[in-house]
C-alpha cells in the first residue's frame, strides 16, 4: 500500500470583498496516495482551479489543512510554513497550466523557461544546466535543437511540452495539472495525455488532474472527485465512480459524455436552471435547486460528505435510496 | 537524343532552384523563430513605412543636434550690423556667363523710395562657398574643439574696409545674425530638453507606477489620488506659472534644468499610469505563478517578467509624450518663460515673430515653425508605428 502523500481536509477559501463572500472551495477533504492520479471535475466556477492553487499554495487557503508528506519523510502542513521550508517543498510540488499561451513568457527563449526553476533554486554550472534542459526536453518530446526558439514559435501542444518541461525539470513529486489539455485539440490531448501517464510511470509521479472532461478524466485518473459550487459531492475510484454515482449531479454530468456507438441512445439528464450565485448559495444541499430527486429535507438540512462504501464518499441525503445511471 | 537530354538538365535546374527557394525559406523562418520580441517588434515597425521616414528624419534633426558646431557656418553669438533682417543668400552658380560652381554675391544695402532699407547683391566680386573653411571655434559634445565648418564663403576676394559675406541659408534675424546657424544651436536645446525630461519622468513613472502596481492597497489609492490631482490641472498655465517661478539671472544651464524639470513633472502622472496598469496585469499572468511556484524571488520576477513586459508599451508612451514636450518648451520660449537669449531654442527664434510687420517683411523668420512641426510629426508617425508593434504577439 503506497503511503498518502497528501491530505486534504476542510480546505475552504473564501474571496472577499466588503459586500460578498464567496465561498470558493467549501470544506474540501480527501486523501491522495502517491503514484495516483486523482482527477477533479466539476462545471466551471465550481472552485476545482482554486482548490488545485491551494494545494500548490499560489494562494492561501482560509481554513483547513494541507498535508503533504515530503520526500525527507516529514508531514508539513503547507498552509502552516515558514518561508524557508516553503521554497523546498516548491521544488517538490509543481504546476502544469491550462492556457499554454499565457503560460509562457513570450520574452524569453525555451530554452530560459525550461531552465528558470533550476536557476532559481540551484547554483548550476552552464554546461550542466544545458545537459539538464537537455535532457528533459527529449524526454517531454521536444526537440534540443528547438530550445533558442521563442514561444511564438510553437503550437499549442508543443507548448504544452515546454509548460511540462518547466514543471519537471526540478524533479517534484506532486504535480497539479491544471485544465492542462483544454486548451488543445482532441489528436494532441491524446499526445499529452499519454506523454503524462508514460513521465508518471517513469519518475513515480502524483498527479492531480482537474478537467471538466470526464472521458480524459476517466482515461487518466485512478480516483475522481466531482465538485459542484466549491463542494466536493463526491469522490471514489474511477470505475466505481463512472458505474455506480450515488450523486445525482454525477449522474447528470456522466450523462453528458457523449459515447462514440451510434446505437447507444443519448439519454442525457438535462441539468435545469443556472448554477446558483456562490455568494449566495442555496440552502440544505446546494444541489437541491437542479436536483431531479429532490425532497423536502435537501432543501432543509445541510448534507454531510460520508463514507456509503468502502472508498466511495458522497455528500446525498438520498444515497442510499436511490438508483443511478452511470456508464457501463 | 540530345535534345532529351537538354531538357532534363533544364528541369533540373529548374528542380535545384525551387530547392534553393525552399531552404532560403527554412532559414528566414527558423530566424523568425528565434527572435526576441525587440527583433519582432522591428520586424514590424520597418513594414510602417511611416514611421520609417520619421525615423530618418529623426536621425537627421538629431545628427544636427550633436554637430551643430560643425554644420552651422556661423557661432551662436556672431552677428553683422550690416546684415540686420537680410533675406537668405541666394546661391548662384554662373558668373558672367561662366559656370564657377556654388557662390554668393555680397549684400549691399540702399533704400527704396519709402526709406525702407533693402538689400542688393553687389555682382562685382564672387565669394565662393567651399567646404571645410575656417571659421569661429566651437566645440562637439562639449569636448572636441575645432575652427573648421562643414561649409561657408571664402572671403579672400573681400575689399578692405567691408563687413565679411555671410552665407545665410535661412536668412537673418534683426540683429544680423545667421539664422540657419541659429536653428542648429537652438535644437540643442529645442530637442533635447524632451528627451532628458522624458527620461526623468520615464524614471519617475517606472518607480512611483511601479510602488502602485506592486504594493496595491492604500499605497495604490494614495498615489492614483495623487496622479488624478496633477492630472486635473491645466498644462500650459502651470507650465507659465513654474516657469515664472526659475529666478530672473540666472545660467544658462540652470535654466535648463529647471525647464526639464518642469517638462518631466507634468507628463509622469500619464506614464506611472501605463507602469501600473501594465504592472497589475502582468501580476496575475499565468508565467508569472509559474515562476512563483518554482521559487524565484519577487525580485527576480519583476526584473525578468514584468519589467521586459511593460517595457515596449512604456517606451511608445514615452516616444508619444515627446512632441508635448517640443511644444510645451517652444511655447514657453516663445512667451519668454523659458530659454532666454543668449541662449537660443526654437521658441526664442520664434519670439521676434510676435509682431505682424515682422513677419510681413521677413516671412523667413518663421522657418523655425517648420523644425517644430517637422520633429512634432516625426515623433508622432514612430509613436504611431511603434504603438502598433508593440505587441507582436497579437
Amino acid at each position: 500500500m503506497p503511503e498518502t502523500i497528501l491530505t486534504v481536509k476542510n480546505v475552504s477559501k473564501v474571496f472577499s470583498s466588503k459586500k460578498v463572500h464567496i465561498r470558493a472551495v467549501n470544506n474540501v477533504s480527501f486523501e491522495v496516495k502517491r503514484g495516483e492520479t486523482i482527477g477533479i471535475v466539476g462545471e466551471s466556477g465550481c472552485g476545482k482551479t482554486t482548490l488545485g492553487r491551494c494545494i500548490v499554495r499560489a494562494i492561501d487557503a482560509t481554513s483547513g489543512e494541507i498535508l503533504y508528506l515530503a520526500e525527507d519523510g516529514k508531514v508539513y502542513d503547507l498552509q502552516n510554513i515558514d518561508k524557508k521550508t516553503l521554497r523546498g517543498i516548491r521544488k517538490e510540488v509543481q504546476m502544469i497550466f491550462q492556457d499554454p499561451f499565457a503560460s509562457l513568457d513570450p520574452r524569453m527563449t525555451v530554452f530560459d523557461i525550461i531552465s528558470e526553476p533550476l536557476r532559481a533554486n540551484f547554483k548550476l554550472k552552464r554546461n550542466e544546466l544545458e545537459e539538464k534542459v537537455k535532457s528533459i526536453a527529449s524526454k517531454v518530446g521536444l526537440n534540443p535543437s528547438y530550445l533558442k526558439r521563442y514561444p511564438h514559435a510553437f503550437s499549442g501542444g508543443q507548448r504544452q511540452r515546454i509548460g511540462i518541461a518547466r514543471a519537471l525539470v526540478l524533479n517534484p513529486r506532486l504535480i497539479v495539472c491544471d485544465e492542462a489539455v483544454s486548451a488543445l485539440d482532441v489528436s494532441v490531448q491524446a499526445q499529452v495525455i499519454n506523454l503524462l501517464m508514460d513521465l508518471q510511470k517513469e519518475f513515480k509521479l502524483t498527479y492531480i488532474f482537474i478537467s471538466h472532461d470526464l472521458s480524459v478524466v476517466e482515461h487518466i485518473s485512478d480516483k475522481v472527485g466531482v465538485m459542484y459550487l466549491g463542494k466536493m459531492v463526491e469522490y471514489a475510484p474511477t470505475e466505481e465512480l463512472f458505474r455506480n454515482p450515488l450523486h445525482p449531479y454525477t449522474e447528470a454530468l456522466l450523462s453528458a459524455v457523449l459515447i462514440a456507438d451510434p446505437t447507444v441512445k443519448n439519454t442525457r439528464i438535462p441539468l435545469e436552471g443556472e448554477i446558483p450565485n456562490p455568494a449566495n448559495p442555496p440552502s440544505g444541499c446546494f444541489f437541491h435547486t437542479r436536483c431531479r430527486y429532490c425532497i423536502e429535507k435537501c432543501k432543509t438540512e445541510d448534507v454531510s460528505f460520508v463514507e456509503k462504501k468502502p472508498g466511495h464518499f458522497v455528500a446525498c441525503h438520498r444515497a442510499d435510496e436511490l438508483n443511478l445511471r452511470g456508464i457501463v | 537524343m540530345m535534345r532529351t537530354k537538354g531538357k532534363t538538365n533544364s528541369s533540373e535546374r529548374v528542380l535545384r532552384k525551387e530547392e534553393r527557394k525552399l531552404q532560403k525559406r527554412i532559414k528566414q523562418q527558423e530566424k523568425y523563430f528565434m527572435s526576441s520580441q525587440w527583433q519582432l517588434m522591428a520586424r514590424r515597425l520597418v513594414k510602417h513605412k511611416l514611421a520609417v521616414i520619421s525615423f530618418v528624419i529623426l536621425a537627421i534633426l538629431y545628427t544636427g543636434v550633436i554637430f551643430a558646431g560643425f554644420i552651422a557656418p556661423q557661432g551662436l553669438e556672431d552677428y553683422s550690423a550690416t546684415y540686420s533682417n537680410a533675406p537668405p543668400s541666394k546661391i548662384h552658380f554662373i558668373h558672367n556667363g561662366k559656370f564657377v560652381g556654388p557662390f554668393v554675391y555680397r549684400y549691399d544695402t540702399e533704400f527704396d523710395k519709402f526709406r525702407n532699407k533693402i538689400f542688393v547683391e553687389n555682382k562685382e566680386e564672387i565669394y565662393p562657398i567651399k567646404f571645410f573653411v575656417k571659421g569661429v571655434p566651437y566645440k562637439i559634445l562639449g569636448f572636441i574643439e575645432s575652427d573648421i565648418h562643414l561649409f561657408g564663403v571664402d572671403n579672400s576676394n573681400l575689399p578692405q574696409g567691408k563687413d565679411p559675406v555671410v552665407l545665410m541659408l535661412f536668412g537673418a534675424d534683426k540683429l544680423g545674425r545667421d539664422l540657419f546657424s541659429r536653428v542648429l544651436i537652438g535644437s540643442q536645446v529645442s530637442l533635447t530638453v524632451p528627451l532628458v525630461g522624458t527620461f526623468i519622468s520615464f524614471v519617475l513613472a517606472v518607480i512611483i507606477g511601479g510602488l502602485s502596481g506592486y504594493y496595491g492597497g492604500w499605497v495604490d489609492t494614495v498615489i492614483q489620488r495623487i496622479i488624478e490631482v496633477f492630472l486635473s490641472f491645466p498644462t500650459l498655465p502651470l507650465w507659465m506659472a513654474l516657469s515664472a517661478a526659475i529666478p530672473p539671472g540666472i545660467s544658462v544651464t540652470k535654466v535648463y534644468i529647471f525647464i526639464t524639470i518642469i517638462m518631466s513633472l507634468l507628463s509622469w502622472p500619464n506614464l506611472a499610469r501605463v507602469v501600473r496598469s501594465k504592472f497589475l496585469a502582468l501580476k496575475k499572468e499565468d508565467y508569472v505563478l509559474a515562476a512563483r511556484l518554482a521559487g524565484v524571488s519577487d525580485f527576480k520576477i519583476i526584473i525578468r517578467h514584468l519589467v521586459p513586459g511593460f517595457m515596449s508599451y512604456l517606451i511608445v508612451n514615452l516616444t508619444l509624450g515627446i512632441p508635448g514636450m517640443i511644444l510645451g518648451e517652444t511655447s514657453m520660449s516663445f512667451l519668454g518663460l523659458g530659454m532666454r537669449p543668449p541662449a537660443t531654442s526654437w521658441g526664442v527664434l520664434l519670439q521676434e515673430c510676435q509682431s505682424i510687420s515682422n513677419i510681413a517683411n521677413c516671412p523667413w523668420k518663421l522657418i523655425p515653425v517648420i523644425f517644430v512641426g517637422v520633429a512634432v510629426l516625426a515623433f508622432n508617425f514612430l509613436g504611431d508605428g511603434m504603438r502598433d508593434a508593440a505587441d507582436p504577439y497579437k
